[in-house]
């Protein structure tokens, strides 16, 4: 029988060893290499899954549920397109017409049964279904600008406002900390403090808050930023005691206005000039910039998690139809692999139900 | 009988093998440097799919174009169980090359994902959306993947060992230029007598 393998007999035992050697480190050297990307060799750099670690040692692990804007309920309906914006994009979207669309209203944190608060940040997520198979979604807050520049500064962020153990409360030695280390932090916090804070979901403001490229049918790059305006009259968030209020009044009260009639928003393109920072989400453009309205988002039904696509919907903000551009801002590469991160978490686990359901404002 | 036997494998079969040994390693590295990078995720996941079905179309090729044509034969300084391992290790490359991309389009089409080549260019989803079947497809995909990797590197591995050990010139059967083997000055083959 044949040996499994052969050796050339001429090779001397020095030589041979040396070339077993050579072979050693060609194949060690791949896989080092590899294991470097893999970013084995630097366990505490900060990873996208560091990032929804961070959330969950933060709120805990709610199975299911997003690590991030865990609460929410889905909505259907579709915009309606003027045409105003197609000159500065040529994605489908800006057509005139109307095209479908799918969403979700959350609050943010990482607690899917947390009680709704007026200061709460609140979310609008919308996927535009456009006519050639392409999509477009986006998440908003009704934050005027980002707390924070980038993932780091993110992260950092989320431990130092995360409520104390103890206390069950911030503690506001570590806020401090953080915000006097973080002068964009600093800047930011008073514009979103001071921001009018409405009755609901409804007549609120949405923000996409970092910077996007339109892209022409011409190639031509225009610098952009986009806020859903709501058509509902602003009311001031409600002056009765929170604890007299139901757990779920946000929620409740946007069912049932939806029920009543479709509730309507504004797209408005913030337009950037020359020099205008497109990498930095702390920071609005001056007051002055052209704005365009870009058509109508009208939600028509309220759907349950349990019963909507949205549930499984991953909102990354990079998902762009061709005609609109990630911009120079970090903070959009580093929410799309997070997210990424939380969706394929939830996606394999169990679901559990939902705090808010369409059923529960007919009782 | 037929002709004699080739000594090289057929040039747009060697084309391919080389064009692809640089696209499924870049792909690999892409694709771990990917799933923990932060600033570089974009980019890398906006190559990460076009490449993907470019291998695909490529595999799917080669697979045709070895069916089609003639192999050399192995060098006669490899046993029996040696030739079992290599030919079994080559259809496990081959499965894997094709099915890395399918199930990478397939988990994005259960996870409701739109499926972006480049501009408006996207293909069509291949299986309904399903958050289970995504969860198990985004695990098969990373445990594959990790098996191509390493299939990838006991491939390099023998082939090392025959070129510097056995010295039998065996990657002559891939290279790109011509190559007329001198059939006399070959120890090793000698040395199996």
């Amino acid at each position: 029988m044949k040996p499994f393998l052969t050796i050339d007999p001429t090779l001397t035992r020095p030589a041979l060893l040396l070339r077993l050697a050579l072979i050693g480190l060609i194949l060690g050297g791949v896989a080092a290499l590899f294991a470097w990307r893999a970013g084995w060799f630097t366990p505490h750099t900060l990873t996208q899954k560091t990032v929804i670690d961070t959330f969950e040692k933060v709120d805990g692990v709610f199975p299911g549920f997003r690590r991030n804007h865990a609460k929410g309920v889905c909505f259907r309906g579709y915009f309606e397109s003027n045409g105003n914006a197609a000159a500065l994009s040529r994605a489908g979207v800006f057509s005139p017409g109307r095209i479908p669309v799918l969403g979700r209203f959350s609050l943010g944190g990482g607690l899917p049964y947390v009680t709704d608060a007026p200061s709460t940040v609140r979310a609008l997520a919308v996927q535009f279904q456009l006519p050639n198979g392409e999509e477009w979604r986006t998440a908003m807050i009704n934050l005027p600008v980002f707390p924070v520049q980038n993932v780091q500064q993110f992260a950092e962020q989320l431990v130092a406002f995360a409520p104390d153990p103890a206390t069950g409360k911030p503690d506001p030695a570590k806020i401090q900390a953080f915000v006097a280390a973080h002068p964009a932090t600093a800047r930011a916090l008073p514009l979103i403090q001071q921001r009018p804070i409405s009755s609901g979901f409804a007549d609120s403001p949405y923000y996409g808050l970092n910077a996007f490229t339109f892209l022409g049918t011409d190639g031509k790059p225009t610098p952009v930023r986009w806020t859903m305006i709501p058509e509902q009259p602003f009311q001031p968030s409600p002056a009765a005691d929170p604890a007299t209020l139901d757990k779920n009044y946000l929620f409740d009260n946007l069912i049932a206005a939806v029920r009543t009639a479709p509730q309507r928003w504004r797209l408005i393109l913030t337009i950037g000039q020359p020099g205008d920072p497109t990498d930095d989400a702390t920071i609005t453009w001056p007051d002055d910039r052209q704005k365009i309205d870009a058509g109508t988002l009208v939600v028509e039904q309220i759907e349950s998690e349990a019963v909507s696509p949205a549930r499984d919907m991953n909102f990354d903000p990079t998902i762009l139809p061709d005609g609109i551009a990630i911009s120079d801002d970090p903070l959009l590469s580093a929410r799309s692999a997070a997210y990424s991160v939380s969706f394929t978490r939830r996606e394999g686990e169990r679901k559990e139900p939902s705090a808010v359901t369409t059923a529960e404002t007919g009782k | 009988m037929t002709s004699k036997p080739r000594t090289q494998f057929a040039i747009q079969s060697r084309l391919l093998h080389w064009l692809m040994a640089v696209m499924i390693l870049a792909m690999l590295f892409i694709g771990i440097a990917m799933v923990s990078s932060l600033a570089d995720y974009h980019w890398l996941v906006a190559i990460h799919r076009p490449l993907g079905i470019a291998i695909l179309i490529l595999a799917i090729i080669r697979l045709i174009n070895r069916k089609l044509t003639k192999l050399p034969p192995f060098p006669p300084t490899m046993s029996p169980a040696e030739r079992r391992i290599a030919s079994a290790s080559e259809k496990l490359l081959y499965a894997l090359m094709i099915a890395l991309p399918l199930i990478g389009w397939g988990m994005l089409s259960a996870g409701h994902y739109p499926i972006v080549m480049f501009g408006a260019v996207h293909l069509p989803p291949i299986l309904p959306a399903h958050p289970e079947l995504f969860a198990i497809l985004r695990a098969a995909h990373t445990v594959l993947a990790y098996l191509l990797f390493a299939t990838i590197l006991a491939h390099v591995g023998a082939v090392l060992f025959h070129t510097l050990i056995v010295r039998d010139r065996i990657l002559d059967r891939m290279a790109l230029w011509p190559v007329r083997r001198p059939k006399v000055a070959d120890p090793a083959a000698k040395s199996l007598e």
